[in-house]
């Protein structure tokens, strides 16, 4: 698309030049084909490393899911799908699924309004608040393997840190298994991910704060609105287009989540913190089930993509189509 | 090759497959010692000894069969555990094994023998291999053949802290499943924590539900159900059952479902800090305890896995593993002159001392200075039936499913019979 467009963009100014015009045909068509060759010489590279590294892959998954796979050498027993059969059979991959949905719920409704409230308190002149803004991004910065192992000292049932936090305070009923509860693992889980990653979307929040002008807090304040009526009827719809790129990134996220999942309970008690990314590894490199795993993998990605495209095109259109048109007006 | 930025994994395989294209072309007349023109042979052993001190014993021993043997080199290949794994997993698909290679026995050299990649070595090891430890030569037995000498074995039992039982009054280690759950009761109501699990590591839980389906099954049992694929067998049911009875006890430590086996707070520590009286693991059990917690010294003790009342398997049927070495078909002489080096009662001797392996040749037991490892080699000595490690007798994906499966049971999500009848729908899936 962009090599079509981009020899016009470069010849243009040229064209203004009044030359022979037979010679400067011919001239201006060797230098469309040379700018052409000089766009594709540049693109040819990147196309490769992209197909070769990504689509083919995908590719290869798709195609080796209707398989019963070991992983060496390539597939041959062919199983149409009843690898998606088995897969929506599982009890374990539709508690994944299940599971899956409430950590985007639960992200939704406590991860980004606190992460949201944050950053309007931060917003304000507190006193030391670049620190306050370091210290709650810091656990973004640490890597998930790192936190995995930290939390899951800090709640060791009966010896981590939390349950002597809590008999400290005198609320020693209410130190539980943590991690090792089947009932409360999620729970735990989601504590653990909002400290790491409520940071990041606080920081998303806060730049996005300070674009909006100070005027238009001004005229609201002259105007005679409270915080509360400046924060519904101001703030939050000039930071709208922040919001929904933030969500965006938290449903993927939540979709996608392995890492810290597999270090911390590799996915237990009895699969009750078990995510897709976790069932895959699981059958793929556990079990050299690889057709099966690929199965999942590509249930994950068939989620994620239609998640992405119905986002843009619903939810974003209004944050893009802003984008297009300023572009256009901006060339003509 | 013009590449120079070539990576030590592709240059391991490069000259792992120079190397055996080399002796392959060498080696066609099975035994004929191939070697290039000096009549020098090189032999290549790959091997899993990557960390301290192993690696550095091994590489000495090397050595020194090449100062007995002026004729031969010794070229040393050293993979990490998994890595090896599927290096040998690709290489076996290609047909191309190296010249002396480590293996577990059991299902994974089945498949190789079967491919036709192995030496039998059942003629070429008589007079020295047959003198081994019986038990260490299990593994590599593939229908009464030899296909592997041991250089390590060992066996899972209950390893416990002799003063909490003293406190809980009980006076010697349970011989029966009933007199099992008897202790553990006395211990509760001591207030000691009977045992220690690794819930978060299924493996730690399916040594129970194997040892179980050993002793009421039989030792033959669990290899019959993964010939038959089949695992429903009123014994094998009778295995959960029993292990359902423990579980209802409740005698795991707190928050057991979350434990690791050799974190911090996991199994082997909860052990080694003296929190939990027992926990059923194999012979590294003390190094591992004495790592991740304080040890237990003196106050540690080995009892087998007890008996089950009317089940027909014995007390001295052991379950475990070890290490040993194969050869690829048509290895030269030099190969199996290096087993025996090997396997001789003075590299045992070194072995024993300086890598806390369990010894293969029983004379040199007197290399062992530990008590504790004395009590498992005793049990080793005189067991009278052997059952391999599950994930190396089974194939992968069924070996999981068992840890899994009984890792439900364990947790109460599961019933004995759903725990058999998963692991035979996986069995019959993966044929």
């Amino acid at each position: 698309m962009t090599s079509t467009f981009l020899p016009e963009k470069r010849t243009g100014p040229d064209t203004d030049l009044p030359p022979p015009a037979a010679d400067a045909a011919r001239g201006r068509a060797r230098r469309r084909a040379m700018n052409w060759l000089t766009a594709v010489s540049f693109q040819v590279p990147a196309l490769v490393l992209f197909g070769v590294l990504v689509l083919l892959p995908i590719m290869f998954a798709l195609y080796a899911a209707f398989f019963r796979w070991g992983g060496f050498g390539m597939p041959e027993d062919y199983i149409g799908v009843e690898n998606f059969t088995r897969l929506f059979d599982d009890p374990v991959f539709i508690g994944d699924l299940w599971r899956c949905l409430l950590l985007v719920l639960l992200s939704l409704a406590l991860q980004l309004p606190f992460a949201l409230a944050m950053a309007v308190a931060l917003n304000q002149k507190v006193r030391g608040r670049a620190v306050y803004r370091m210290l709650f991004f810091a656990p973004y910065v640490l890597s998930e393997a790192i936190t995995g192992v930290l939390f899951a000292m800090i709640f060791a049932p009966g010896e981590g840190l939390a349950d002597h936090v809590l008999d400290g305070i005198g609320l020693e009923g209410l130190g539980g298994e943590w991690f090792a509860d089947p009932d409360m693992v999620m729970a735990t889980l989601f504590l653990v991910m909002t400290w790491k990653y409520f940071g990041f979307h606080m920081m998303l929040y806060l730049a996005g704060l300070q674009s909006i002008p100070k005027e238009l807090h001004e005229a609201a304040l002259i105007d005679g609105a409270g915080p509360w009526q400046r924060f519904r009827n101001v703030t939050l719809p000039l930071l709208a287009p922040t919001l929904r790129i933030s969500v965006f990134l938290s449903v993927i996220g939540a979709i996608q989540l392995f890492d810290l999942v597999w270090v911390v309970t590799a996915g237990g008690p009895d699969h009750h913190s078990e995510t897709m990314a976790v069932t895959m590894f699981q059958f793929g490199f556990k079990r050299y089930q690889v057709g099966y795993a690929s199965a999942i993998s590509v249930v994950m990605f068939g989620i994620s993509l239609v998640f992405a495209l119905a986002y843009q095109r619903f939810v974003l259109r209004r944050d893009l189509e802003g984008a297009t048109t300023t572009m256009r007006g901006g060339k003509q | 090759m013009g590449d120079p930025a070539l990576s030590r994994r592709s240059f391991l395989a490069v000259s792992a497959a120079a190397g055996l294209s080399m002796t392959a072309l060498s080696g066609c007349g099975g035994d004929s010692d191939g070697g290039s023109s000096d009549g020098t042979t090189t032999i290549e052993w790959w091997n899993i000894s990557t960390t301290q001190p192993t690696k550095d014993v091994w590489a000495a021993l090397a050595k020194k069969f090449e100062a007995q043997n002026p004729k031969v080199k010794v070229k040393i290949v050293q993979l990490e555990n998994d890595a090896y794994k599927s290096k040998m997993t690709a290489l076996t698909a290609s047909g191309k094994l190296p010249d002396i290679f480590h293996t577990w026995g059991g299902g994974v050299l089945k498949q190789q023998v079967e491919a036709g990649l192995v030496e039998d070595l059942t003629d070429r090891t008589k007079g020295w291999g047959d003198k081994l430890v019986p038990v260490s030569k299990e593994p590599y037995l593939i229908d009464d053949k030899v296909y592997g000498i041991p250089f390590d074995i060992g066996m899972i039992g209950f390893w416990y802290n002799k003063a909490l039982f003293k406190k809980a009054g009980i006076s010697e280690p349970p011989a029966t499943w009933s007199a099992f759950l008897d202790a553990v009761d006395k211990l509760k109501s001591a207030g000691v924590t009977p045992l220690a699990l690794a819930g978060k590591e299924a493996w730690t839980g399916m040594y129970y539900w194997a040892y179980l389906a050993m002793r009421t099954a039989g030792v033959d049992a669990l290899e019959k159900a993964n010939q038959d694929k089949d695992f429903t067998s009123p014994g094998l049911v009778q295995a959960g059952e029993h292990l359902k009875e423990l579980v209802e006890l409740k005698p795991f430590q707190k928050g057991f479902l979350g434990a690791s086996y050799s974190g911090p707070t996991g199994q082997a520590a909860t052990v080694g800090n003296g929190k939990a009286a027992m926990e059923l693991m194999g012979q590294w059990a003390p190094i591992v305890q004495a790592d991740a917690g304080k040890g237990l010294g003196d106050d540690l003790g080995f009892f087998p896995f007890p008996a089950v009342e009317g089940g027909q398997g014995a007390i001295t049927e052991v379950f475990g593993g070890g290490g040993g070495h194969a050869l690829r078909a048509g290895a030269p002489q030099a190969a199996v002159d290096f087993l025996k080096f090997f396997a001789s009662e003075a590299t045992d001797v070194e072995l024993v001392k300086k890598t806390g392996v369990l010894p293969v040749v029983p004379a040199a037991e007197r290399a062992i200075t530990d008590p504790n490892v004395k009590a498992v080699q005793q049990q080793l000595t005189a067991a009278t039936g052997f059952q391999l490690y599950l994930d190396q007798a089974y194939a992968p994906a069924l070996g999981q499913e068992v840890n899994e499966s009984v890792a439900g049971l364990i947790a109460g999500s599961k019933s004995p019979e759903q725990v058999t009848d998963s692991i035979t729908q996986v069995a019959k899936e993966e044929q």
